[in-house]
């Protein structure tokens, strides 16, 4: 509204359209042996024809896990809904080890019902529920996907998610358009929440997933904002003169750490967010910049040049103790710590070319994920099993994301234009 | 040295003038010779002056061409904030002309696609920084400028590759 910038309300509930999507997404590769699952059509017992495909998006949901190769509809020799309808023979015929069936009710609420069947024991390994609105209906069948990869995995899912990823439309005329927006973790439902000519950067979460940070350049200048993603109100936390930028919550939801120049140089500092009070942590005439939490709160990752070449250092808050962090290599930037507290996602520098790699905080270990050139802005999936980064395909930067052990790999390039910075929300009910 | 001249110029035209009004009641002949060389003198010095204003106009018109002229865009190498010596030469032009007006400017820093978009924010504010401290140092006095980065966003290449990375990689004057 202000400054020719346009705020976009995101009210998540108007959301009942089909679920267009900005963001394309291409599998580059999977595990080996991928574990062939029969997502069964589910049955849908209410009035009209279903709004959404929910077995549809539970089949993709794994597919773009890399660790499952869904059944074809067109192989299956029937569509059982029920555990009564269903035949095991059916299913080993046609080479499925795992068989799920469903059904999606809407009363006051959504409500899918599902069954998970293993075809070489001849037995159910789980049934489960979801509720929740009408309107989330695809965030629910996500869920469906998360209990069953969970049951098999062992690991939680991550598909109940959302992505916030700023996207860029380039002008060689004159200025590039910037969109910041809010999409579920397949891609779909993008709700633009911010967007004009001038850049936007630095989209974090809140703990809580319910409110968003970022970097916008609306006034001319850079400033921090936050922004409730139900209300749509938008507050702007600094404008102070020189830097403002790295907005990133404190796991409890209390403090932003945040990057400001206004003493001279870039420094870390914590914004209280009650209180309005602001703490400097660092003071050095090098550049520390990209402060991350650790999960446990009780320190922060950021990267500085004070040894002459970026590299991440550690800030204890109870000590005030500043210790390097990283040594592989003339370049380490950017961490991202997984819920697990131990392994970090980063920019490292090998021959001149950006990879993204984890770092294990315990065994010191680093391994490059990427074999691309121009990394960045990883950001790690809240069950800490992929990574999703930023790089460069032609002109354009795409998304990608890798698993943590290096198996899986898929690619999110946009429809059109540029797609950067992308930020893994925490895990949010829908 | 130039305020005493104005000063003493100021000084003349006063007094002439006092001259005038004091003679203006004695209707004599040399008052009047007097008043009028007086008047003469006064013309003259003012068009004199005018023509010194005009003449320094146009030598800071001639600074400001020439500083347009080197460009306003000040390039840098990879991972630096030092000013190259054709950088230098340019800003150098700036600053001859900025001494000779009362022109704001704006320094907008910039760096290619390398490395994180954060780091680049403040790679990019070294070097409009750098830009300014040379500035003051020769004499533009700071509040006159204001300095800005823009990390890699807003490139002036989009691809990738030195080519292009060399022109991102820089400080613009506005």
């Amino acid at each position: 509204m202000l400054f020719g910038q346009r705020l976009i309300l995101a009210l998540l509930l108007l959301c009942v359209a089909p679920a267009w999507a900005e963001l394309q997404i291409e599998i580059n590769q999977g595990v080996e042996n991928p574990t062939p699952i029969a997502v069964v059509p589910f049955a849908w017992q209410g009035v009209g024809s279903a709004p959404e495909d929910v077995a549809q998006i539970v089949d993709s949901d794994l597919a773009r896990s890399g660790q499952f190769s869904p059944v074809s509809r067109r192989d299956m020799l029937s569509y059982p809904t029920r555990e009564s309808e269903l035949f095991f023979r059916d299913w080993r015929a046609i080479s499925a080890e795992y068989v799920l069936i469903g059904r999606v009710s809407v009363g006051s609420q959504a409500r899918i019902d599902f069954q998970l069947f293993d075809t070489t024991r001849q037995e159910a390994v789980q049934s489960g529920t979801v509720t929740g609105p009408v309107t989330e209906l695809r965030m629910l069948a996500h869920g469906v996907a998360d209990s069953v990869y969970e049951t098999l995995t062992g690991i939680p899912g991550a598909f109940a998610t959302r992505l916030l990823y700023v996207s860029v439309t380039r002008n060689p005329e004159g200025k590039d358009f910037y969109r910041l927006t809010l999409a579920d973790a397949d891609g779909r439902r993008p709700i633009v929440l911010l967007e004009g000519r001038d850049p936007i950067l630095s989209p974090s979460w809140s703990p809580d997933g319910s409110e968003v940070a970022y970097v916008s350049f609306e006034t001319s200048r850079p400033a921090i904002y936050r922004q409730n993603l139900r209300t749509g109100a938008r507050e702007q936390l600094t404008n102070f003169k020189g830097l403002n930028n790295s907005p990133a919550w404190s796991p409890d939801g209390n403090t932003m750490a945040l990057v400001l120049s206004k003493d001279g140089n870039p420094d870390i500092y914590l914004l209280n967010l009650t209180s309005r009070a602001l703490t400097r942590l660092t003071r050095h005439f090098a550049i520390d910049t990209e402060p991350t939490w650790m999960p446990d709160g009780k320190s922060l990752l950021f990267t500085s040049d004070r040894g002459g070449r970026p590299q991440i250092y550690q800030y204890d808050l109870r000590t005030q103790k500043i210790e390097r962090v990283t040594f592989q290599g003339p370049y380490n930037a950017r961490a991202r710590v997984a819920q697990d507290g131990r392994n970090v996602a980063l920019v490292h520098q090998r021959d001149g070319r950006y990879h993204i790699a984890v770092f294990d905080l315990v065994t010191d270990r680093l391994t490059v994920l990427t074999e691309t050139s121009l990394d960045e802005s990883p950001s790690i999936a809240p069950n800490g099993s992929i990574v999703l980064y930023a790089t460069k395909r032609g002109e354009n930067s795409i998304l990608g994301a890798v698993a943590v052990d290096g198996g899986v790999r898929f690619s999110l390039p946009a429809r059109e234009g540029s797609v950067q910075e992308p930020a893994w929300s925490p895990y949010v009910t829908p | 040295m130039k305020n005493v001249t104005l000063y003493g110029k100021w000084l003349g035209l006063v007094f002439a003038a006092l001259f005038l009004a004091a003679c203006s009641s004695n209707d004599t002949k040399e008052a009047d010779a007097a008043a009028v060389t007086a008047a003469e003198q006064a013309a003259q010095e003012a068009a004199a002056r005018e023509a010194e204003q005009q003449a320094r106009a146009e030598a800071q018109r001639a600074l400001e061409v020439a500083a347009a002229d080197v460009g306003t865009i000040f390039y840098f190498g990879f991972d630096s904030s030092l000013l190259t010596d054709e950088s230098r030469a340019q800003v150098d032009a700036h600053i001859t002309a900025l001494l000779g007006n009362n022109d704001s400017v704006r320094l907008e820093g910039h760096t290619d696609e390398r490395g994180t978009r954060e780091y680049n924010l403040a790679l990019g504010e070294r070097r409009a920084n750098a830009v300014r401290d040379y500035m003051v140092a020769n004499g533009v006095p700071s509040y006159r400028i204001e300095t800005i980065s823009y990390g890699e966003e807003n490139p002036v290449a989009y691809g990738s590759g030195e080519t292009n990375w060399q022109q991102n990689r820089r400080v613009e004057l506005k």
